[in-house]
C-alpha cells in the first residue's frame, strides 16, 4: 500500500512538474470543445434561395414572409419565369428555388391540392439536403398556422424530436465532449509509460519486486482524477457556451462519465504496450483512435447510412455508445433503463480491454 | 554465484552473444571489457531477467534467470547503460520512490549508501535532471543500493562519466566489496579493467579470455615498443612496411607496436629514418589490458 501510495504520488509529481503536459491536459480540451464545436456545425444561415411566386396573393406572400423570417433564408432573386431558374443555379449564389404555384390561395380555401415545388442545388447534397429539410419544416408550420390541410408533394414528415429547432449544437457538443475525453484519457496514460520506456525507467521497474498491476493502476488512478476534472470543465462548456440542455441526473451522468474514462484509459495503456516512445504512442493514440472514432461513433456521419461492415465495425467503437448515453441523459433526461444496454455494453468492453491490456503487458523488455 | 553457462541471444538474424558461459564468484568484482556492440548490455538484461536467453541458462544465486524472475528482482541491484532516475523528480524523492519500490527506506539501509549519500546531500533538493554527469552516475547507483542487494549489476555506469568521477566510481564499487557485494559491471575503457579482480574480455558476441587483469598481460606474447612521433597518424601508416612489425596501434598520444623478439631500438630508429620521421621518444613498455585485448581482438 504504502508503495501504490508513493508510486501515485510520483505519477502526480510528473503530471505538475511538467509544463507541457499540464497545458495539454487541460488547454488541449478547452480549445478542442469551441473549436469542434463551432466549426463542426451543419447549421445553415441566410443561405440565399430564389422565389417564384406565380400566385402574388396575400397567402402567398405570407409564406414568403414565413420563410424569410425564419432566418435561415435570405431572397436574393424574385423570379419572374421558370426560364429563369436555370440561370440562377448556374450563377451559384442561389441553393434552392420555391416556386408557389397559380392560385395558390384560392385553392387553398377551397381544400384543393397545392403543390410547392422546390428545387435544390444538389451538387452539395448535404447542404441540399438540410435547406430542403427546413424549409418543408416551415412550410409545415404555416399549413399548421392557417389551419388548413394542405398536402403538397413537398411536405416531407419531418419530425425534430427533442431538437425542435434542428440545433446542431446539440448534436456535436456531445460528440465532441466524448472524443475529446476519449483522446485525452487515451493520449495521457499511453505517453506516461512510453515516457518510463523511452528514459529507461521501465527498466529499473521491470527489475523491481513492483507488481505490475501495481503499475497499472499506480498509472491509472492519476489520470481518472485529472480527467474527471476535464469532465467537468467540457461539461461546464457544453452547458454554458453551447447551452446544452441538462434535463437528467447529474450522478448517473457522473457515473458514466467514470465508466467511458476508465475505458479509454485502459485503451491508452493498451497502446503503451505496443509503443515504444512517445511519439509513436501519440500517433497511434491520434489517428488510431481520433479518426475511427469521429467516423464511426456517428458523431459527424450518420451510422445507419454506412456499408453493412463499417456498420458492424462501429458497434465495437466505446465512444459511439457512450454519445447515445450522454445524449439521452442531457437531452432526453432519461434515467438508467433506457440506456442500460449501452453501459452494459461499455462495462464488457473495458473488462475486455483490461484482460488484453493485463495479458499484453510485458514483464520484460521483449 | 553468478552462473552464465551457455547463453545464446539471436534478434532475428543478428547473433547478440554466441555460447558464452562464465561465473561471477560471491564477492567478486568481476568486469565484463568490450566495445560497444559487443553485446554486454543484452548479457546484463538476461541476466536482470529481462531478455530471455534463446539458448542456454543462467542463474544468480541459484535461481534461474528465467523461471525464478521474480525471486532474482529481489536481491539484484541493477544500473542500466542509461541512468534511469526520474529527471522531474529531486534527488531526495527518485531515493525515496526506489526505496518504497523495494518496500524499505532510506533510514533502514543507510549504512550501505551512507558514503556516496553524504556527497550528494548538498543537491537534495535539486532536480535530477540538473545533476551532473556523475552526480547522476553516484544517485543512479544510491538506487541501486536502496534495497541492500547481494548482487550488482552495472552496465556501463562510467560512460559518459568525467575522469575524476569514474577513479571516485571506482573506488566506490571496491569499498562496497569489502561489504560483501558480488559486481558485475561492464565497461568500454580497458583501465577500469585492471581495478577488477577477474575480467572476461568480450568481443562479437564472444568471450575472448577470462583471467585476472595481471595474467591477461602477462599472457601478452610480443615484445611492446612505444613510440611518440609528430604525426602518429602518418608513422602509423609508414610502419605497415617494417617488417618486424607484428602489429601496431595509436593508444592517445603514442603508437604501441608489437615486433618480433629480436627487433632492437636501433632497427626501428633506422627505419624511421629512411622514411623522414623524427621520433620523439622509443622506450619499452610493459603491456597493459588493451594492448592485450587489441592482441585478442585480431
Amino acid at each position: 500500500m504504502r508503495t501504490f501510495k508513493s508510486f501515485v504520488s510520483k505519477e502526480f509529481k510528473h503530471i505538475f512538474r511538467d509544463k507541457r503536459t499540464l497545458v495539454i491536459l487541460f488547454g488541449m480540451p478547452i480549445v478542442l470543445v469551441v473549436l469542434f464545436g463551432f466549426a463542426i456545425t451543419t447549421e445553415i444561415n441566410n443561405a440565399q434561395i430564389g422565389i417564384l411566386n406565380l400566385s402574388k396573393d396575400s397567402y402567398s406572400v405570407k409564406l414568403e414572409n414565413k420563410i424569410v423570417s425564419s432566418g435561415y433564408f435570405k431572397i436574393n432573386n424574385e423570379l419572374q419565369s421558370y426560364k429563369q431558374i436555370s440561370e440562377l443555379f448556374s450563377k451559384g449564389n442561389v441553393k434552392l428555388v420555391v416556386v408557389i404555384p397559380d392560385k395558390f390561395g384560392k385553392n387553398l380555401i377551397n381544400n384543393k391540392n397545392v403543390n410547392i415545388q422546390v428545387i435544390t442545388d444538389a451538387s452539395d447534397p448535404n447542404t441540399a439536403n438540410i435547406l430542403s429539410n427546413y424549409l418543408s419544416a416551415i412550410i409545415h408550420d404555416f399549413s399548421n398556422e392557417e389551419n388548413i390541410i394542405t398536402q403538397s408533394n413537398i411536405i416531407i414528415n419531418t419530425e425534430l424530436l427533442y431538437n425542435p429547432e434542428n440545433k446542431s449544437v446539440y448534436m456535436f457538443v456531445p460528440g465532441v465532449m466524448t472524443i475529446i475525453l476519449m483522446l485525452i484519457s487515451a493520449m495521457m496514460t499511453s505517453i506516461t509509460i512510453a515516457r518510463e520506456k523511452e528514459l529507461g525507467t521501465m527498466e529499473i521497474l521491470l527489475v523491481s519486486p513492483l507488481k505490475p498491476i501495481i503499475i497499472v493502476i499506480g498509472k491509472i488512478i492519476p489520470y481518472l482524477l485529472l480527467s474527471l476534472i476535464n469532465a467537468i470543465t467540457i461539461l461546464l462548456l457544453g452547458l454554458f457556451v453551447f447551452g446544452m440542455p441538462m434535463n437528467g441526473s447529474y450522478i448517473l451522468l457522473g457515473l458514466e462519465i467514470l465508466l467511458f474514462v476508465l475505458s479509454s484509459l485502459i485503451l491508452g495503456l493498451l497502446i503503451s504496450t505496443i509503443s515504444n516512445s512517445q511519439q509513436t504512442a501519440m500517433l497511434i493514440s491520434l489517428m488510431g483512435l481520433m479518426l475511427p472514432t469521429i467516423l464511426l461513433s456517428g458523431f459527424i456521419f450518420p451510422i445507419s447510412s454506412m456499408p453493412q461492415i463499417l456498420q458492424i465495425i462501429s458497434h465495437i467503437i466505446p465512444a459511439k455508445w457512450f454519445i447515445i448515453i450522454i445524449k439521452s441523459i442531457m437531452l432526453k433526461g432519461t434515467g438508467f433503463q433506457p440506456i442500460a444496454i449501452e453501459t452494459y455494453i461499455l462495462i464488457i468492453t473495458t473488462i475486455i480491454l483490461t484482460a488484453i491490456t493485463i495479458k499484453k503487458f510485458k514483464i520484460r523488455l521483449e | 554465484m553468478i552462473k552464465i553457462e551457455n547463453i545464446s541471444k539471436n534478434y532475428n538474424n543478428v547473433k547478440a552473444l554466441k555460447k558464452v558461459s562464465f561465473n561471477v564468484k560471491d564477492g567478486q568484482l568481476f568486469g565484463l571489457i568490450g566495445p560497444d556492440g559487443a553485446g554486454k548490455t543484452s548479457l546484463f538484461r538476461i541476466l536482470t531477467t529481462l531478455l530471455i536467453p534463446s539458448e542456454g541458462k543462467a542463474s544468480i544465486d541459484n535461481f534461474d534467470t528465467v523461471k525464478n524472475y521474480k525471486e532474482i528482482r529481489r536481491i539484484i541491484g541493477y544500473m542500466p547503460e542509461r541512468f534511469s532516475l526520474y529527471m522531474d523528480l529531486t534527488v531526495q524523492e527518485n531515493l525515496n520512490f526506489f526505496a518504497t519500490v523495494f518496500n524499505t527506506t532510506i533510514e533502514e539501509n543507510y549504512d550501505l549508501i551512507k558514503d556516496i549519500y553524504q556527497m550528494l546531500e548538498p543537491f537534495k533538493n535539486r532536480k535530477a535532471g540538473d545533476l551532473s554527469g556523475g552526480m547522476k552516475q553516484k544517485l543512479a547507483l544510491s538506487c541501486a543500493l536502496i534495497h541492500q542487494p547481494k548482487y550488482l549489476l552495472l552496465d556501463e555506469p562510467t560512460t559518459g562519466v568525467d575522469p575524476v568521477s569514474r577513479k571516485d566510481f571506482w573506488e566506490m564499487l571496491q569499498k562496497l566489496q569489502t561489504k560483501g557485494l558480488t559486481t558485475l559491471v561492464s565497461t568500454p575503457f580497458m583501465d577500469d579493467a585492471e581495478l577488477c579482480d577477474e575480467v572476461a574480455l568480450i568481443q562479437n558476441g564472444e568471450i575472448m579470455s577470462i583471467d585476472s587483469p595481471k595474467n591477461i598481460t602477462q599472457k601478452y606474447p610480443h615484445k611492446l615498443w612505444e613510440i611518440i612521433t609528430l604525426n602518429n597518424y602518418h608513422t602509423l601508416k609508414i610502419l605497415d612496411n617494417f617488417t618486424n612489425k607484428i602489429s601496431a596501434f595509436a593508444f592517445g598520444n603514442a603508437i604501441h607496436l608489437a615486433c618480433s623478439e629480436k627487433t632492437n631500438k636501433e632497427d626501428i630508429e633506422s627505419f624511421l629514418a629512411q622514411n623522414n620521421i623524427k621520433a620523439k621518444s622509443i622506450k619499452i613498455i610493459n603491456p597493459r589490458i588493451e594492448d592485450a585485448f587489441m592482441e585478442l581482438m585480431t
